[in-house]
């Protein structure tokens, strides 16, 4: 189900906690197959349950309670804005705007090639940097305005 | 991103970014780091004693709740046989707030050597650091800087020789404002919904695998290694009494340099808004949201008169909170602002109450139509009665998070949220909320 190099990555997150806590690792596990597999399937779920010797439902509770997961496929690029107060001051909202006018999709929506999803996320936690917005979870970018979104568009393939 | 005025090196040196080794370990050691740790293990410093300076230096929590930090750290049952944990809360969604990611980015091993000093302090021989999950340039960084510590003796096995055994990791978060909460947090890194406990028990009795456990934010244990150096009572004089040290404020918004700022406590407002530029276009402050979007906001006035500590912004009618001032111009509608951090409480609500769940839907359902012109003469009265009902009635404090900035908008703004419900519009026109934000001429 998962790649030898992501089992790695799981073991060693396991590591981290107690023997007897090996459900520990199951945030940083769904992560790591979310990475490598784009979502998370029912499959993909059962499987990382498995692996921790933890019920599957417990695994799925949290893999539907932390908004950072894809139950769902997604767009080769997850695209997030934020758009809580800060960063609505300081232009996310208007970002989001202008990304649905060049996507020519709404939030929750994919381009009909496939290449991207949008979504409108909560505080990222870097206000200072606003408008801020995530590509597939984990590499931030921050001062976005048209020019820089542009940029970034052209970038994502 | 600019830091003024850095009165605390061991915590701010480096937060400009400037340098990209300036967060490493030999680059701290240079700045005195690590001196406060390995003088304690050293003279085998009593436990009490550390534990007496931090409360000497009446540092509070700086993650928003403000309990008196030594004093938490005196609840640990330290001769209790068996695992005990720290706990580093990194959990940094609390809107306006991103001091944290900062610390961590440009300062890791102060945090570090704080949870060392922490966890000798209390006889805990394993800790966690949970990172917030959309911050995940910082998960990494942390845990080179992890390797760095242990590799230079600094954590592990029988640390410099002493006998003090730490060990630290890294726990991701993925996306749930909830788990900021402090047993949310415990419940997540057990693997589970990031859902709060029932307290008591607190945390030092029954927390982390249902062991005694300590949990600080962040700014928190960065404040620690200096504090040990400079000695509890001259880190309180830094600040005010009541109100010990410097700290770090988020300052978001409409101003000219949104950043991180550190200052003494009890500082002028005025001072952390010039630092911070001033206000965009020379406009008029309108409002303030002092400690984070929990906290009651504020009117401009009363805020130009306020200085930065728990006591005055308490006096105001609000919360220092955990230091994200959001600032709102005169181009802002106040209540699109609320519409938003009402969305925000319905959102991140983990469900688990019956009064946030179903109360945070209505807040914002009511918040919203008003907003696009459909609320009713009476919703007014309504949000508040839906307030009351959520306040004091959960488990958590997200209830009341979500009820004060609904009941201090309401409060201060009245007439714009009135004019709203009469005319069906904003008392700020659309273009000049949208010149506000500054997206389209925006240049970086």
């Amino acid at each position: 189900m998962l790649t030898t190099e992501s089992l790695k990555r799981i073991d060693r997150e396991i590591a981290k906690y107690p023997v007897e806590q090996k459900q520990s690792a199951v945030m940083a596990a769904l992560a790591i197959a979310q990475e490598e597999q784009g979502w998370l399937s029912s499959e993909a779920i059962e499987f990382v349950a498995n692996y921790l010797g933890m019920a599957p439902i417990a695994a799925y509770e949290v893999a539907s309670f932390y908004n950072m997961y894809n139950l769902k496929p997604v767009g080769k690029y997850k695209l997030t804005v934020c758009t809580n107060l800060p960063c609505m001051l300081s232009g996310g909202v208007d970002a989001g705007e202008y990304l649905k006018k060049k996507l020519g999709v709404g939030y929750n929506e994919t381009t009909p090639d496939g290449r991207i999803t949008l979504k409108e996320g909560e505080c990222m936690g870097a206000c200072g940097d606003a408008p801020v917005m995530l590509v597939n979870n984990h590499r931030m970018c921050s001062w976005m305005y048209p020019e820089q979104i542009d940029k970034l568009l052209a970038e994502l393939e | 991103m600019a830091i003024l005025g850095a009165l605390n090196p061991m915590l701010t040196v480096g937060l400009d970014g400037n340098n990209d080794r300036d967060w490493r370990l030999d680059a701290y050691v240079k700045r005195g780091g690590y001196s406060a740790l390995k003088r304690i293990l050293s003279k085998k410093m009593p436990q009490d004693q550390v534990i007496n300076e931090v409360k000497k230096s009446v540092l509070r929590g700086r993650g928003g709740a403000g309990f008196p930090t030594g004093l938490k750290w005196s609840f640990m049952p330290r001769a209790f046989p068996g695992d005990k944990y720290v706990v580093c809360n990194s959990d940094e969604g609390e809107p306006g707030t991103f001091k944290d990611r900062d610390i961590l980015l440009f300062n890791p091993h102060s945090v570090i050597e704080g949870m060392a000093i922490a966890a000798y302090a209390m006889g805990a021989a394993r800790g966690y650091n949970y990172i917030h999950g959309e911050i995940w340039e910082v998960y990494t960084r942390f845990e080179e800087a992890l390797d760095e510590a242990i590799a230079a003796g600094l954590l592990g096995k029988n640390i410099l020789g002493s006998g003090f055994d730490f060990e630290l990791f890294a726990h991701p978060g993925y996306g749930a404002y909830i788990c900021g909460e402090e047993t949310a947090l415990l419940e997540s890194i057990e693997g589970k919904k990031g859902q709060p406990r029932f307290k008591p028990p607190f945390p030092a009795s029954f927390g982390l695998y249902g062991k005694p456990t300590t949990i600080n934010n962040t700014e928190t244990f960065g404040a620690v290694p200096f504090i040990m150096n400079i000695g509890g009572e001259a880190y309180l004089e830094a600040g005010l009494a009541n109100n010990g040290g410097t700290k770090l404020f988020s300052v978001s918004g409409h101003v000219n340099r949104p950043g991180n700022y550190e200052i003494p406590l009890g500082t002028p407002f005025s001072t952390l808004l010039e630092m911070a530029g001033g206000m965009r276009g020379g406009r008029k402050l309108k409002g303030c949201i002092p400690g984070g979007s929990s906290s009651p906001v504020v009117p401009g006035a009363t805020m130009m008169d306020c200085t930065m500590d728990y006591d005055s912004i308490s006096k105001a009618g609000s919360m220092l909170g955990s230091g994200a001032v959001i600032v709102m111009d005169e181009t802002t509608c106040m209540v699109k602002a609320l519409e938003r951090l009402s969305f925000f409480y319905y959102e991140e609500s983990c469900g688990q109450c019956t009064p946030c769940r179903e109360g945070t839907n209505w807040l914002y359902k009511i918040v919203h139509r008003i907003e696009n012109g459909q609320g009713r003469p009476d919703d007014l009265d309504l949000l508040g009665s839906v307030t009351t009902n959520i306040m004091g009635r959960t488990i958590c404090a997200l209830g009341d998070a979500a009820s004060m900035p609904v009941q201090s908008f309401v409060k201060h703004f009245r007439d714009e949220f009135a004019y709203h419900i009469e005319h069906k519009k904003c008392l700020v026109p659309p273009d000049v909320q949208r010149a506000g934000s500054g997206f389209f001429k925006a240049t970086v």
